[in-house]
């Protein structure tokens, strides 16, 4: 059976049930909160259908003589509770239809079966996540909803979108349009439209996935520079101008308006409660070459500490976005430079080794009271000869010295694909089905752990992967 | 504008030119600045360019050949390449119908071919095969000179690698004097078709994608262990019970399409047939064939390599290789003999009773060339060569003259190579150039860096060096990663094999290739990124 990510609780047995294509229906238990009207679930059942069976036309069944005790022509769905036009949320009723459609098999003649089988299924984690970067390399429409559909046969929940960064800033943006014209490769083929960043967004939703945007500021920002000059820093050689740039210039009130404005725009095109604001890797070379900075840092009072800066610009930019009612998740580094942070700010945990090991990074961030999502061991773009996919399954999350409560405080956590050597011609290889381990190690058992189960399931799985039209990398 | 990934700050134009020259080679002429966005890869031996441009528009061009040519419009081979080039060159913008009024300038007509020598059109291409060629760009017509067919292709894709198109689309091409020829005769890429079965179709990518790189050789790595996808017609049984399924098979007439669709692109087929380890797939479909293992006196019901002590063996050999001979028409055929595990051998009482009878003591390494020395006097027999992987020399096998040795082994390769000239065999560079090793970031450059006569020797010996081969073992490759996972890395090591010694600059490097693989890209072949930045035809694929 290629069930992956494994059900929390299963129990199968040898008796089957034919499933005759022509006849086979989801439905809608009549005491369901959700019923037919519910698009979420009425899309789902039209691809699932697909999925199963091709594009098989759908026939009611006639009232024959005696119907076959072992036929089974419907599957009904029973949702407790409503929720159907809302964009899904931590709480969200997880999609089992993908379960029900691992489920199925054929027999040699072509026949569809399915054994009789109780599941009962609910992830560990809340938050699992797969980050793509569009900034490093373009990826067309069509690459991130392809992703979109081979996240939700993994049961992924959260899509985040590294949208821009030093290398492009795809993202069009209607308050700030020279930012695209300026900044992105090429702003008539190389960008996200309003429209292409809508399709995104409900695409997710058809799939109870949560698009998680990341604006990361204020380093990995010089293809912000071209559109908004003045946004960053000037960099100087001795008393003149370098000609080169930094992180965006936290001294600048111009710098808080035009953050304030933007993301204005960003609390508004994306509807998840969270905004990923980034503040990782800053570099303070250029800051402290500015002489205006240095001025700035005197007046502040912040002696030769520069994360004192670094945390000034932050606090701004979080409240700035908490006034438009938006959570935030942030980068470890925001934790590690001790910024202040509202309590329920998310850290996601990334390093693998400095300045700590990640294990004692997520005791550090939780035992401070934040919930944490983990990121480290889980890079996939760095890649290796061989079934690394081992190493990545077989990483514990809550594998840390900490009391219950701060366990409690591990939402989850994302596989990473950056796109410093990653496009459309390698993306699908690259994430599937390494991606997979992580989805089963964040949503199954954490007794899950015999590679051999893992390896037989995860290589059947990878077959179904690539018959569902997409392309699983070998497990080996 | 292809890659701005470096960031670094822009030269003025002046300044851009001089760099180029400074970084260029000794010995090959550098291209003055004719445009940014030119590529040669992989950069021929002389290239002399000026500033004149000359225009090409997709309704007035075409491939001709020269009055004096001794191939002309009958050689199918030519005919083939002129299509495939017109359709490089001008493809996605055919449908610019209407001649738009040419600019100011001088119009490029024609490329005339001229082959030299007889042409050798309907041959299939050797080892000595000359891949020469002249390219002389200049309006109205062109003129591609060449000794045989092989230059005539060579030197089209070099053609096509000059045209740009400039702000308007306008095709554009600098006049231009190139004279080239490759460094290495032999300059080939494995695929391995029997961890992964790979498509026709993912094959002919390959191929298509290793003569935009000057490629070829396709060692066609084609049975091993897990499956044995070759339909044989002596021998049925192999693929009906060795394959992974029967969808997972080549026939006959698969064979003769790659075999034919290679050639047209100046590219060898080397088939391997590796034994006698590496063989458990044989075993299915041909009893008694693999060694029985035994577990003390009884039989373990596992088997080893290939039985050394039967005439049952060598009678089954000798017809099987027979028909390769006749299948694959070229004058190599690689018989493998790598990684001969001798457990099973060792376990086994009759061959136990065979090593005393021969006086080979406990020396395995005596049975294993015992075996490779007939089935090599087999191959010559038939008037074939033979290509073996280096232990067949390591555990000093008597070799026949001429029998080329591939040095894969990574540990001391230089050393190995030194050793292998030395007794006089030629050989075949592999061991930094699996390419199946993936790590992260640009390991092109370390291709790159590879120096394949970097070994203590003599002049003599460096002769023997004919080339290299870039491997894709299928442990973990099939058709839903082998483009990316072997293009654009082994572009690097395709200039490596063609250009001369002193072009090794990596700035350059970089810059060429990150143009060279776009344009793989426009050409359909999914050539994975070097770096951060773009194509400006993405999603032409």
């Amino acid at each position: 059976m290629a069930l992956w990510p494994w059900p929390q609780y299963i129990q199968t047995s040898e008796q089957r049930y034919t499933i005759f294509p022509h006849t086979f229906q989801f439905q809608y238990h009549v005491s369901s909160a959700a019923q037919v009207g519910c698009s979420v679930l009425d899309e789902a059942f039209q691809r699932y259908r697909d999925l199963l069976f091709g594009s098989v036309s759908f026939h009611f069944p006639q009232p024959m003589g005696k119907r076959h005790m072992s036929e089974k022509n419907s599957l009904v769905i029973l949702v407790v509770t409503p929720g159907c036009d809302q964009f899904p949320s931590l709480e969200s009723v997880e999609n089992c239809l993908e379960t029900f459609s691992q489920l199925v098999w054929r027999s040699p003649e072509g026949t569809f079966y399915i054994n009789k089988t109780e599941i009962e299924d609910f992830p560990r984690f809340p938050h699992r996540g797969l980050l793509l970067d569009t900034s490093r390399h373009y990826l067309p429409l069509a690459s991130i909803l392809d992703t979109l559909d081979v996240m939700a046969y993994n049961k992924f929940n959260v899509f985040h979108w590294h949208l821009v960064d030093d290398s492009s800033f795809p993202y069009e943006s209607f308050t700030f349009p020279n930012l695209t014209k300026k900044g992105s490769y090429n702003p008539a083929t190389h960008i996200y439209t309003a429209q292409d960043v809508k399709e995104v967004i409900e695409y997710a939703r058809l799939r109870g996935i949560r698009v998680l945007a990341e604006f990361d500021t204020p380093g990995h920002t010089l293809s912000w520079g071209p559109g908004v000059p003045g946004l960053l820093t000037p960099c100087y050689s001795g008393s003149h101008p370098s000609g080169t740039f930094g992180p965006v210039n936290p001294a600048l009130n111009n710098t808080y308006e035009f953050m304030s404005t933007f993301f204005l725009e960003i609390s508004s095109v994306f509807p998840d409660f969270y905004l990923h604001l980034g503040g990782d890797e800053v570099d303070f070379t250029c800051w402290k070459s500015n002489p205006d900075i240095q001025a700035f840092m005197k007046k502040k009072g912040f002696g030769e500490d520069f994360k004192k800066l670094e945390s000034f610009y932050i606090q701004t930019l979080l409240d700035i976005v908490s006034a438009y009612g938006k959570g935030y998740v942030v980068w470890q580094e925001v934790f590690d430079n001790k910024v202040k942070v509202q309590p329920d700010t998310v850290i996601q945990v990334w390093r693998e080794e400095m300045p700590v090991r990640y294990t004692k990074e997520m005791e550090l961030v939780t035992s401070a009271g934040f919930r944490a999502l983990l990121s480290a061991p889980w890079y996939l773009n760095h890649i290796t000869y061989g079934p690394d996919w081992k190493n990545i399954y077989m990483v514990e999350p809550l594998a840390f010295e900490g009391s219950p409560e701060q366990k409690a405080l591990v939402i989850g956590g994302e596989a990473c694909m950056w796109g410093e050597y990653v496009d459309s011609t390698n993306l699908v290889p690259r994430l599937w089905p390494r991606a997979g381990a992580v989805a089963e190690r964040l949503w199954s058992n954490k007794m899950l752990t015999n590679l051999d189960f893992a390896y037989k399931r995860l290589a059947h799985f990878r077959c179904e992967l690539l018959r569902y039209a997409g392309h699983g990398q070998v497990g080996g | 504008m292809e890659h701005r990934g470096l960031g670094w700050p822009r030269l003025p134009r002046l300044l851009e030119l001089l760099a180029a020259l400074a970084v260029q080679a000794v010995r090959a002429s550098a291209i003055a600045a004719a445009s940014p966005d030119l590529s040669l890869w992989p950069m021929p031996l002389s290239v002399q360019t000026t500033p004149r441009v000359l225009h090409l528009s997709p309704d007035n061009f075409f491939f001709g050949h020269s009055s004096t040519s001794k191939a002309g419009p009958s050689c199918s081979l030519l005919q083939e390449a002129f299509r495939r080039y017109y359709d490089y060159i001008f493809g996605f913008y055919k449908w610019h119908h209407g001649s738009a009024d040419l600019r100011v300038g001088v119009e490029l007509q024609q490329l005339q071919v001229s082959v030299v020598l007889d042409p050798e059109c309907d041959t299939f291409p050797k080892i000595s095969s000359d891949e020469s060629y002249t390219l002389l760009v200049k309006g109205p017509v062109a003129s591609l000179t060449a000794n045989r067919v092989w230059g005539v292709l060579r030197g089209l894709e070099t053609f096509s690698q000059l045209i740009y198109q400039d702000f308007y689309g306008t095709f554009t091409v600098n006049e231009s004097n190139i004279v080239d020829s490759p460094r290495f005769p032999h300059r080939g890429i494995l695929i391995d078709t029997s961890r992964h079965f790979l498509s026709i179709k993912s094959i002919f990518k390959t191929l298509d994608a290793m003569a935009f790189n000057k490629f070829n050789v396709l060692h066609w790595h084609i049975v091993d262990d897990p499956s044995f996808p070759y339909q044989s017609i002596t021998f049925p049984g192999l693929s009906e019970k060795g394959s992974y399924s029967s969808s997972h098979v080549y026939t006959p007439n698969d064979v003769r399409m790659v075999i034919e669709y290679a050639r047209l692109r100046g590219i060898r087929i080397v088939p391997e047939f590796d034994s006698p380890g590496h063989t458990q797939s044989w075993g299915a479909g041909q009893k008694d064939l693999l060694t029985p293992c035994y577990n003390g006196k009884d039989p373990s019901g596992a088997f080893g390599p290939i039985n050394p002590i039967w005439n049952t063996t060598y009678s089954f050999l000798s017809k099987f290789f027979k028909e390769i001979s006749t299948v694959f028409p070229d004058e190599f055929i690689h018989l493998g003999g790598d990684e001969v595990d001798f457990d099973c051998w060792a376990s086994n009482p009759e061959i136990q009773d065979f090593m005393r009878d021969k006086g080979f003591g406990r020396n395995f390494k005596k049975l294993e060339s015992f075996y490779m020395q007939v089935v090599l006097d087999m191959i010559s027999a038939i008037n074939k060569s033979s290509i073996v992987w280096q232990e067949v020399f390591d555990d000093a096998s008597k070799l026949t003259p001429g029998t080329v040795i591939q040095v894969w082994k990574v540990e001391d390769y230089t050393r190995e190579q030194s050793k292998v000239t030395e007794a006089g065999f030629p050989v075949i560079l592999s061991a930094p150039w699996y390419l199946d090793w993936i790590s992260y970031g640009q390991d092109w450059k370390k291709y790159y860096a590879v120096d394949p006569l970097s070994f203590e020797g003599s002049q003599e010996q460096k002769k023997l060096v004919i080339g290299g081969e870039a491997c894709l073992w299928g442990e973990y490759v099939d058709a839903t990663n082998l483009t990316p996972r072997l293009w654009p890395r082994a572009s690097a090591v395709g200039e490596r094999l063609w250009s001369h010694k002193d072009v090794r600059g990596l700035e350059d490097a970089y810059r060429r290739l990150t143009i060279h693989r776009c344009r793989m890209l426009r050409r359909g072949i999914a050539a994975e990124p070097v770096f951060t930045g773009y194509c400006d035809h993405e999603d032409r694929m």
